[in-house]
């Protein structure tokens, strides 16, 4: 009696020897590669002359990080470029129908062989740990960007689902429009009002962070390019996350200055009673500026959430 | 009274939208079907005793991939019906679906993928596949597993019922971020819904991995140590320990929100003293380590089908099980790269992001030992080594995609785009999805006595690998042209347009590989005496599973093997197969107290999302009455005896010989898909043309 009732003696395994006579197994690899190169020729086709805002960087901190990004991406390639070749080579060597390939099941592999399995990529993860640190450090969003341009202030409140700005030192508020002078820090001070979390992100001026009830996050960019780039809400809140989109101004700073004179005197007066219509939701809604005599809408959204209760920043 | 007896239900909450209708009309639709088909061929009560109240985790096994093979059909639709909206909805056209229902149907996508697709492949395959291979013929605890997999199914049949009540489901993202999915935000029962599904199941998940922590622990066969187990075994032991430690704290989270929506507490919300941002920590310190419980027994899949089909041991077996403990290990402490955005310092971010660099290190050991396994072996391209070399590649690029992510500055310019999305698909499809196909295809014949029909598994393949690549690959680009995630609407002055329907062409070839597959199981059974596995070890394989029957008796093992090497079936192969002793064997008894319980369980969440108190105070009454039934039920085990045992194999020996008699005198070829499309039509000419339906 065998012991699983099966006669096994033979150990080839049946299918394994069945369908050895069929040869033409690799004949989707070539194909496959033909159709990356053709997949590959397509896209950059579709994408020639679009935006590629992230790799596109018009902005100072977006453009450290993009580098930091093609850095990274480049160490990680080093070690793995070499590894799917050999990889997928010695898949193609050692087929089993090469019958001039040396077979070795008894093979052992020796100490230096797992140590080096564990050495090789912990220098990899080591070298891009050390890279890694100090620029998380350098680019850290709250902190400010050196410059001899004074930094300006926007005050940043999410709604739903549009962008409201606060000047607090030019007196304007603006909805889902702003502009800044070029080369010119700019501190946004990021909070929501009666919104879920949403995410202030302008990908041409550089990354993206939080806006919280409750929160003040500060956001530190600066515009290096003269032009209109797109900003939005990268994390989902509500119905109209879609259309909580604005527009981000790089100008020259004689433009910029005319801006501000421009709305401050504008007839257009931005009141609580705007503030309060501004937090019935809404979606895709149009840009607007206002000049404004209120100096503490800023305040009065973060205090009513931290009156509340005692908590956080 | 009419509040008290129905809660929230009203007219209203009937389906009155199309895609409510249609939902609840195709589910009545399968339902009535088969119901229709089980009593026509009367076979309601074997329903009952094989599958329903079995505690076999082999049919089990099968349970959870019936579930989830039909699952994955259903979130395979839904993706197409995010690509078409994507591909429509430009400028002007706000495409067919209203922003709300976009933003369900992508959550529930994303939930049925992770819970009831991914969860239940891995489940099935540990279910069926971990008792086998530690040469067990029992598990620790029956009636949990059972428990375990019929909350996972009520969890299933909830993440649906929106399409007959409700009308709605969550339309938050797949892990109902606070305070969105809060009561101010989101008021109807879409949340309530995501909360009795995720709980249910995820309770469910608990207790299957309880058990299955318990018998790895103590069921193994004599000379079986740890350090001799099979690899697939150790990466569900990896992943179940860490579904034990972490999917209470999901339950507990859980409750919270529950707590807040129903109770009217704070802790999640905006104001009277809650944190959102502590719900983010929660869900994702259970969010990160679920991803990695999918992926550790793809890990072990893998590993032994580099090592069959290069036919070598692998090559180094501490370093696999070093690696794939060491995952999961500091799985346990990343999570917070899911949201280095949301304004922590930068000491904070980048010891996280130093911790999230550090599994590349393991993982990459882990690709290292699999080439060293096949070099210098005898490698055959079977299907699932066209899985495993599939996912070799796609797996690297998302894992550098990954490491990018977890480098915080780089994170802020990636998170929320459609890049991050592309870089989770790499891993589950790529890692998790094909890792499970790869082990379906390798098992199938321990499962059925079948090998799978190989000419089709190889379209198959070649189509899920070019649909990936036509999906995916433009969504990498979409994240770097800015495109954030889970957008209804955008301009088509972003240049976006053209990629998101090259995207949309990739879900359609998916879907035919998705399709073949199909087409491939049911060739299989169509040929089933030409794809006989008449030697029990098609594969030539290595380890315990193949050292029974297939499909394994229900007993698994009539002699228990004794264990010396960790290629322990390889060995016995090669120095000599152990005699059959014949010997009384304890069976646990079925039981239906899980499934009484589950329906139960059910019924506690749907009189939660209604607010029906009475209901849910009956149903939470009678799953302590089972329990306390089950519990006074002190003969769980009945007895085989040697005689009984005798009787079965020569029986099934006889079988087998006229089987194998059946398989040697068929030598068709594999059928390809034209000959199937024939069969097809030939099959239905014959049901039309002799009038066969009338019979029905
Ligand atoms: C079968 C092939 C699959 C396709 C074509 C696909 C496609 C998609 C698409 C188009 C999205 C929405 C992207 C957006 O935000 O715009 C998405 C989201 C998602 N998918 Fe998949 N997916 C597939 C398989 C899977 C699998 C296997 C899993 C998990 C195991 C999964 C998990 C998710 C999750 C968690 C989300 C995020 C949902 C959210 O935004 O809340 N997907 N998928
Ligand atoms: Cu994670």
């Amino acid at each position: 009696m065998m012991y699983n009732a099966y006669s096994i003696s033979n150990g080839k395994g049946t299918f394994m020897t069945k369908r050895k006579s069929r040869s033409n197994q690799g004949r989707f690899v070539p194909i496959f590669l033909l159709f990356l190169v053709a997949l590959g020729l397509l896209i950059r086709n579709l994408i020639r002359g679009k935006e590629m805002s992230v790799l596109n960087p018009m902005g100072t901190i977006a453009s450290e990080q993009l580098r930091l990004m093609s850095v990274s991406l480049g160490i990680m390639l080093i070690l793995a470029v070499p590894a799917l070749t050999i990889l997928y080579f010695i898949a193609w060597k050692y087929r089993e129908t090469n019958e001039k390939a040396t077979y070795s099941p008894g093979q052992k592999h020796g100490k230096l062989f797992s140590v080096s399995l564990w050495l090789v990529p912990l220098t990899f993860v080591a070298i891009l740990a050390n890279l890694m640190w100090p620029s998380t450090h350098k680019l850290d969003p709250r902190k400010q960007i050196s410059s001899n341009q004074k930094p300006i202030t926007i005050q940043v409140v999410a709604m739903r689902w549009k962008w409201l700005f606060i000047y607090p030192e030019q007196h304007i508020v603006t909805v889902n429009y702003i502009q800044v002078p070029i080369d010119t820090p700019i501190k946004f001070e990021l909070t929501a009002d009666e919104t879920p979390m949403s995410s202030f992100w302008i990908p041409n001026l550089g990354g993206q962070l939080y806006a919280m009830t409750g929160h003040v996050n500060q956001l530190n960019l600066m515009g290096t390019t003269i032009g209109d780039y797109i900003g939005k809400s990268a994390e989902i809140n509500g119905a109209g996350f879609a259309g909580m989109k604005f527009t981000a101004r790089v100008s020259s700073q004689t433009d910029f200055n005319n801006w501000v004179t421009g709305t401050q005197k504008s007839s257009n007066n931005f009141t609580i009673k705007d503030y309060t219509d501004l937090l019935v939701p809404s979606e895709y809604n149009k840009a607007m500026t206002y000049s404004t005599d209120e100096s503490d809408i800023y305040s009065k959204v973060t205090d009513k959430y931290t009156k509340s209760h005692e908590h956080g920043e | 009274m009419k509040e008290f007896l129905l809660g929230k239900i009203n007219m209203d909450s009937l389906p009155h939208e199309w895609f409510t209708f249609g939902g609840s009309l195709a589910f009545i639709g399968l339902g009535l079907f088969l119901v229709i088909v089980i009593t026509r061929l009367k076979r309601w009560n074997w329903l009952w005793k094989e599958w329903i109240t079995t505690v076999d985790p082999k049919k089990i096994g099968i349970m959870y991939f019936l579930v989830s093979g039909f699952m994955l059909v259903r979130g395979g639709l839904e993706t197409l019906m995010i690509w078409l909206q994507q591909s429509f909805s430009v400028d002007k056209s706000h495409g067919f679906l209203t922003a709300d229902h976009f933003q369900q149907i992508f959550t529930a996508h994303g939930n049925i993928m992770v819970f009831f697709v991914a969860m239940g492949f891995i489940f099935g395959l540990i279910n069926y596949i971990v008792p086998l291979q530690i040469g067990a013929r029992d598990l620790a605890s029956p009636f949990l597993n059972t428990l375990g997999f019929w909350l996972f199914a009520a969890g299933a049949i909830m993440v649906s019922m929106f399409f007959l009540l409700g009308g709605q489901y969550a339309a938050t993202g797949w892990l109902a971020v606070a305070p969105l999915s809060g009561k101010e935000f989101s008021p109807g029962v879409g949340v309530d819904y995501w909360i009795w599904s995720l709980q249910i199941s995820g309770i469910g998940t608990t207790l299957g991995a309880i058990n299955f922590v318990m018998t790895i622990l103590k069921m193994r066969a004599p000379g079986m140590s740890l350090g001799k187990m099979p690899l697939f075994t150790w990466g569900a032991f990896c992943s179940m320990i860490m579904a034990v430690a972490v999917f209470p704290l999901l339950t507990a989270t859980l409750f919270l929100m529950f707590f807040d929506r129903y109770l009217g507490a704070h802790f999640f919300t905006t104001v009277g003293g809650g944190d959102p941002m502590m719900y983010t920590n929660l869900i994702w310190m259970w969010g990160h380590p679920e991803v990695y419980i999918l992926m550790l027994p793809c890990f072990g899949i893998f590993s032994e089908v580099v090592s069959t089909f290069s036919r070598k041991p692998i090559a180094s077996y501490k370093s696999n099980v070093l690696g794939m403990i060491g995952v999961s290990t500091f799985a346990l402490s990343v999570w917070l790269h899911h949201f280095f955005t949301m304004g922590a310092g930068a000491d904070v971010n980048a010891f996280f992001g130093v911790m999230t660099m550090i599994i590349a290190i393991p993982t990459s050991a882990l690709v290292f030992n699999w080439i060293a396994t096949m070099y210098k072996g005898r490698i055959n391209f079977s299907t699932p080594m066209l899985w495993f070399l599939g996912f070799i590649a796609v797996f690297s690029i998302g894992g550098m995609s990954g490491v990018l992510l977890a480098i915080p500055p780089a994170d802020f310019q990636l998170h929320n785009s459609l890049f991050l999305v592309a870089h989770f698909h790499s891993m589950v499809i790529g890692g998790v999805l094909f890792g499970v196909f790869c082990g379906i295809s390798y098992w199938f014949p321990k499962f059925t006595g079948l090998r799978l029909n190989e000419r089709i598994g190889r379209y198959a393949f070649w189509f899920w690998t070019i649909g990936f690549c036509l999906s995916f690959i433009p969504m990498y680009i979409l994240g770097l042209m800015g495109a954030t995630r889970r957008l209804d609407h955008y301009d088509s002055s972003t240049g976006w347009r053209p990629l998101f329907i090259v995207m949309l062409v990739g879900g359609i070839v998916i879907a035919v590989g998705l399709a073949l597959q199909i087409v491939q199981i049911i060739a299989t059974f169509i040929q089933k005496n030409h794809l006989r596995d008449t030697t029990g070890d098609p594969w030539n394989a290595r380890s315990l599973e193949w050292a029974t029957a297939s499909p394994p008796p229900f007993y698994n093992f009539t002699t228990i093997p004794e264990v010396s090497s960790i290629d322990a079936f390889w060995e016995m192969k090669h120095n000599g197969i152990p005699e059959t002793k014949y010997q009384d064997i304890h069976i646990p008894k079925n039981t239906a107290a899980g499934f009484y319980i589950s329906c139960f369980a059910f019924l506690v969440g749907f009189a939660f999302v209604w607010e029906i108190v009475w209901l849910a105070v009956v149903s939470i009454i009678g799953i302590i009455v089972v329990f306390i039934f089950r519990g006074f039920n002190d003969e769980p085990e009945y007895i085989l005896t040697a005689r009984e045992v005798q009787d079965l194999e020569e029986a099934r020996t006889k079988k087998h010989l006229e089987r194998t008699k059946l398989a040697n005198d068929d030598d068709t070829e594999d059928m390809g898909v034209i000959d199937f499309i024939k069969i097809v039509i030939s099959f239905a000419k014959d049901i039309v043309v002799n009038k066969r339906w009338r019979k029905w």
